[in-house]
């Protein structure tokens, strides 16, 4: 950063020298936060535990274990397109945005996509907190309209032959997509199919990897 | 309400912006505001639908020249000051100034770890049969209420079919505004796509939505 002022002041880990670096949002929930903990009705600490669980536990990850799962061991396919909630919960990701699971498998003829037009309805249990782009208008707006469309921003173009179902999340149902498993990975184990899947290959605005594209795995890995 | 949340269908917002490595969050206060906004969502003292509902009464241009966690900030201002925990000369001061009104309860860091395990589950026994069953011909409901409702705009009027039945679930309609659960069937709906769009939409697309059993008419 070229700097004009030259008296700004080192000892400011964080000074920059253009006044205050915090910005109208950064003031206006610090704001809100403190007076919520100065009257007694939040605790900060159960803030930091909040954030860190989505930071580090909560994420993609667990959707693909599921994914994984799905595509290894046909009983669990079979229970998770049945009751999702209760085949996912039994891999321990249950609770808050995800009290409520459905799963939908692509096909070669056809393809889901999930959205949430009103707000941004995302399963925080498997996928994690939800991209910017999820939540955004351009998104939200044109998923049901022209998912042709928004696919191909994702870079994803499928058969003319290919139907795309549209689950808009207008309830406390969370939807799940089950990609295709990709040729080529036979005998590969669970973990290693969990790799090639992708947080969008769950939300059906990607594919997953093709086995090619990921480096040092192979059968019975 | 027909409220600036309710854009499917809308055109002309651009294109989506797709962030290759998005971080989970763009700025600190990001997650101060995640967080104060579930630690609040535990203290009893509103639910989700009032929460969604404060933050689709922001007016329409200032809910769309506003972030995502701006949002929700802005929703959680508007609940403790319609509540009375906060007052406006309290947000304006950035201090708190009066006493603490009564809350129900306060989530301590010790019981995040369960409570967001444990989540809000919304289904309810039902009290009585449901209406529709897997494959019926259903015809949504024309209505603009003024006040919270989760049947989009552009499904409204729309000839579909139940795809699914799961069970009886809190309505959101009733809820936001504390006139109680009031649990309905609830439904998944499928469209075809030129049902809802027209001759010019892709004739293979099937749109679905959750729809409440009082959202829904036989065909």
């Amino acid at each position: 950063m070229d700097h004009h002022d030259h008296h700004h002041h080192h000892d400011h880990g964080h000074a920059h020298d253009h006044g205050s670096e915090l910005s109208p949002m950064d003031l206006r929930v610090r704001a809100l936060e403190s007076i919520l903990v100065e009257k007694g009705y939040v605790d900060p600490a159960a803030i930091d535990a909040i954030v860190e669980t989505y930071e580090t536990r909560v994420g993609p990850r667990n959707g693909a274990r599921v994914v994984a799962r799905a595509w290894s061991d046909p009983t669990f396919r079979e229970w998770l397109l049945r009751d999702a909630t209760a085949a996912i919960a039994s891999l321990g990701f249950t609770g808050r945005q995800g009290e409520h699971m459905v799963a939908v498998e692509n096909a070669r003829d056809e393809h889901h996509m999930v959205v949430c037009t009103l707000c941004s309805c995302y399963p925080w249990t498997v996928l994690g907190l939800p991209p910017v782009w999820y939540k955004s208008a351009p998104y939200r707006s044109r998923a049901v309209i022209d998912p042709r469309g928004v696919l191909a921003e994702f870079g994803v173009t499928l058969p003319e032959t290919t139907r795309i179902r549209v689950w808009d999340s207008t309830a406390e149902i969370r939807y799940l997509v089950v990609p295709m498993r990709p040729e080529g990975t036979d005998g590969w184990s669970e973990e290693a199919l969990a790799d090639l899947v992708t947080r969008d290959s769950m939300i059906g605005t990607g594919l997953v990897l093709e086995p090619g594209n990921v480096a040092g795995r192979g059968a019975s890995s | 309400m027909n409220g600036p949340q309710d854009i499917g269908g809308m055109q002309g917002f651009g294109p989506i912006p797709i962030e290759a490595d998005e971080p989970l969050f763009h700025a600190a206060w990001e997650r101060r505001a995640l967080g104060l906004t579930v630690a609040m969502g535990a203290s009893g003292m509103w639910n989700i639908d009032t929460s969604r509902h404060a933050r689709e009464s922001l007016p329409p241009a200032e809910y769309y020249a506003s972030s995502y966690y701006e949002i929700w900030t802005k929703g959680v201002e508007r609940l403790v000051t319609r509540l009375g925990l906060v007052s406006e000369a309290e947000l304006k001061a950035g201090a708190a100034l009066e006493a603490p009104a009564p809350i129900k309860r306060v989530l301590k860091a010790s019981e995040v770890e369960a409570a967001l395990k444990r989540g809000s589950p919304t289904d309810r026994e039902p009290s009585q049969s449901a209406r529709f069953q897997v494959g019926d011909a259903v015809t949504t409901r024309v209505m603009n209420p003024v006040g919270h409702t989760r049947l989009p705009r552009y499904a409204r009027g729309k000839s579909g079919v139940v795809e699914m039945v799961h069970g009886a679930h809190v309505f959101p309609d009733t809820n936001a505004h504390g006139d109680g659960e009031q649990p309905q069937w609830l439904y998944n709906v499928r469209f075809s796509g030129r049902e809802l769009w027209g001759e010019e939409a892709d004739a293979d697309l099937i749109v679905s939505i959750d729809a409440w059993e009082s959202y829904l008419e036989p065909a």
